[in-house]
């Protein structure tokens, strides 16, 4: 396949991995965070981690959109969802979210609920033209890749008096998430944060560019590498964390420049900023409430807010206390230290959020990478 | 029996199906008659017995049964008719066996469009009279408008063995290769390009035929060197290795580059998030062999029409924990695991 095959290319990845092999400091551990969930499942899907040495490792991050909202979010649209008159529409992936008892979105629908799967914003448009006597709710979740799409959104509803379509707004910001986790106190135990690197966002650094992550290199001292989502991408951007770390740099590197500006793309910029605003705080779940990390509808748009037509309350929700995604989604912790991976928590019967995409760590350890524990427990 | 002159034709080109088509009256006889026998029309379904009798030959039999309920009913390359064929087909053909007779029932919506139902029944029966099988004896039911997505079939098979094989998924021994007949994923891919709610431009068509043909010259080629075949349709090639992993108390090692995919269903699988390893086939059959008869059968695959793609994508391997592992095509490894749930969209 053109323009995708280029990026898959064996013999080049095994050149990165000979250069990462060489360049890497045997006497030092290179500990880099994979932010994205994209990341994350092009690691394991490839089976990145057998062509790195032993003292290279992936941390898994939280950006992965469903993995982060708090199941409290989801229990708040199964409620909206109930409600007569209502039709919800959203992303695939969060049919199978776990909220709270058990609950999901597919357990909703099953039980009677109008919840539609639809793959853009445009959908919920059509719908909301077709169901003028009902309520159309469009649950927008994602960082800064699917946002602008949420705002074009609303833009056009606005342009065509639709009266009937409104948004549960989740959209999520990437640069203070990745602060929250510097700045958490299990991984800057000692003064100093366990993370040598992160490889950068793809799609959201298309949107937002490189410059928001100027101040987290700088502050924290990190070296950040924006890679694209494809295998060599991620190859080169490890060889890349690789040079900063033994040059003592913590610069911001663009590798994914065939896509990814320094300043972004300037309309989604614009599209998004002329509809939302930043929210005084938003809880994630496994990093708690972030300050200014998430976004609202602006005043002038405040009649799609959905939260505010309905009424819509968020009652808090105690995770189950053995689950360790809050710490696997910081880096802290690794799948197979949760009591519960693969034992009660499968992709199957999910009980925490990492385990229902693709891209969450723990889905993406047990569907891909679990072999590799069975064997390492053989040795 | 003939319908009778007074009746008024069954009007094909506007009518659709009603309540009365499931009553058992006139209705019923006449949409039996017009419609269905029109299509089918072979000497049992000309006796219109409730069921028809058959000669039983030497050897074992081999039965299955399939429901169909495939969105939408039309998709490039065939429809639910000629899929309620090839399925049950396939499902007899796996067992090594050649298929003989289907029983056919269907389950109408009220308002369905009596053109549609016909253009399913023709290409029902055009697909029976190619792969050599008769429709013998079948069930009309009609229910609600909105109680069913328009037409629901079911088909059960009947076949015989008579070269005493026994194929089943318990067999499969360590070293054996896995062969595959062909591209994977062209069904699901060419199926989901149609949903109204997905609709992409796509050149894929499904790949829906029977097998049994192609089973004979593998069975010829290799004898009881195939230990099992199974079509991979729902859950893709993963499920289905991974069921025989489980039931045969081993693992399977692939290789991804020897895996054939058309660069289109690649594509189309990238664009939404799906693996091709979990899209649906229903013209693809993947084989078990012993290591020694492997090159043959996959020699008799190559030389057929329905083969010419066949490929050794890997071997069986001891495993406890019934893994399928692939070296991918980075040079990495990974599992294919089983299917989580319905295949979903990812959000970004």
């Amino acid at each position: 396949m053109k323009y995708a095959d280029e990026f898959r290319d064996k013999t080049m990845a095994q050149g990165l991995a000979r250069a990462i092999g060489i360049e890497a400091d045997p006497q030092r551990a290179y500990r880099f965070m994979e932010f994205c969930g994209g990341h994350t499942h092009v690691i394991f899907r490839y089976g990145l981690e057998d062509l790195l040495p032993a003292n290279v490792r992936l941390i898994h991050g939280p950006g992965c959109p469903v993995c982060v909202l708090p199941a409290s979010r989801i229990d708040m649209a199964i409620r909206l969802a109930a409600r007569p008159q209502v039709i919800l529409c959203v992303y695939g992936d969060l049919m199978r979210v776990p909220g709270s008892q058990g609950q999901s979105l597919l357990r909703a629908r099953a039980l009677g609920a109008d919840i539609r799967m639809v793959y853009s914003t445009l959908d919920a448009i059509r719908i909301a033209e077709q169901a003028l006597d009902q309520e159309v709710v469009f649950f927008a979740i994602g960082f800064e890749t699917t946002t602008p799409a949420t705002a074009v959104m609303i833009r056009l509803a606005k342009k065509k008096r639709l009266k009937n379509l409104s948004v549960f707004c989740n959209h999520v910001l990437t640069p203070p998430a990745m602060q929250s986790i510097l700045e958490s106190p299990d991984i800057r135990a000692l003064g100093r944060a366990e993370i040598d690197g992160f490889i950068g966002p793809a799609h959201v650094s298309a949107i937002i560019g490189t410059e928001p992550y100027g101040r987290l290199a700088e502050e924290f001292g990190e070296p950040i590498v924006i890679a694209g989502f494809e295998p060599l991408d991620v190859m080169q951007a490890i060889l890349m964390l690789v040079r900063q770390v033994n040059d003592g740099r913590s610069e911001v590197e663009n590798q994914y420049s065939r896509a990814v500006r320094p300043e972004g793309n300037r309309r989604a910029i614009e599209e998004v900023s002329n509809v939302f605003e930043l929210r005084d705080q938003f809880e994630w779940r496994g990093l708690g409430l972030i300050q200014d990390s998430a976004l609202k509808l602006k005043r002038p748009y405040a009649k799609f807010d959905a939260e505010a037509r309905f009424v819509m309350h968020e009652l808090p929700v105690v995770d189950n206390p053995a689950c360790e995604c809050g710490a696997i989604l910081r880096g802290v912790k690794s799948p197979v230290d949760c009591k519960l991976f693969g034992t009660v928590c499968t992709p199957e019967t999910p009980i925490g959020s990492c385990m229902v995409s693709s891209e969450g760590a723990c889905a993406a350890h047990w569907t891909y990478g679990r072999g590799r524990d069975y064997q390492l427990r053989r040795a | 029996m003939r319908v009778k002159s007074y009746q008024r034709k069954l009007d094909i080109k506007n009518g659709c199906i009603d309540l009365s088509h499931g009553s058992g009256g006139r209705a019923t006889t006449q949409l039996v008659l017009g419609l269905f026998h029109e299509a089918f029309g072979n000497e049992w379904l000309a006796r219109c017995n409730d069921q028809s009798a058959f000669g039983v030959r030497s050897g074992r039999m081999v039965m299955t049964t399939d429901s169909y309920v495939v969105s939408p009913l039309f998709f490039p390359g065939g429809n639910i008719g000629s899929l309620a064929v090839h399925g049950t087909v396939n499902d007899v053909a796996m067992a090594g066996a050649r298929p003989l007779y289907l029983a056919a029932s269907f389950i109408l919506e009220e308002g369905f469009r009596l053109s549609d139902l016909k253009a399913v029944a023709d290409s029902m029966g055009a697909a029976a009279r190619a792969a050599g099988v008769h429709i013998i004896t079948g069930d009309t039911k009609v229910v609600e408008r909105g109680k069913a997505d328009g037409l629901f079939i079911s088909t059960t098979g009947v076949g015989v063995l008579a070269n005493g094989l026994e194929l089943s998924a318990e067999n499969a021994r360590i070293g054996d290769r896995v062969l595959v007949s062909g591209c994977l994923g062209d069904h699901g891919v060419a199926i989901m390009s149609r949903r109204h709610n997905l609709a992409f431009q796509v050149d894929i068509v499904s790949d829906s035929a029977a097998l049994h043909d192609l089973v004979a010259v593998m069975v010829a080629a290799g004898g009881a060197g195939i230990r099992v075949m199974r079509d991979p349709t729902r859950g893709g090639l993963a499920a289905t290795l991974n069921e025989i992993a489980h039931q045969s108390s081993l693992g399977f090692r692939l290789q991804e580059e020897a895996i054939p995919v058309k660069p289109a269903v690649t594509a189309a699988c990238e664009l939404l998030g799906l693996d091709p390893l979990h899209v649906a086939n229903e013209g693809k059959l993947v084989a078990i062999v012993a290591a020694d008869m492997a090159d043959a059968v996959l020699a008799a695959m190559k030389a057929h029409p329905l083969g010419c793609d066949a490929a050794d994508i890997g071997e069986a391997v001891a495993d406890h924990h019934h893994l399928v592992q692939m070296s991918t095509s980075f040079g990495g490894r990974r599992i294919v695991d089983w299917l989580s749930g319905e295949q979903l969209p990812r959000i970004c």
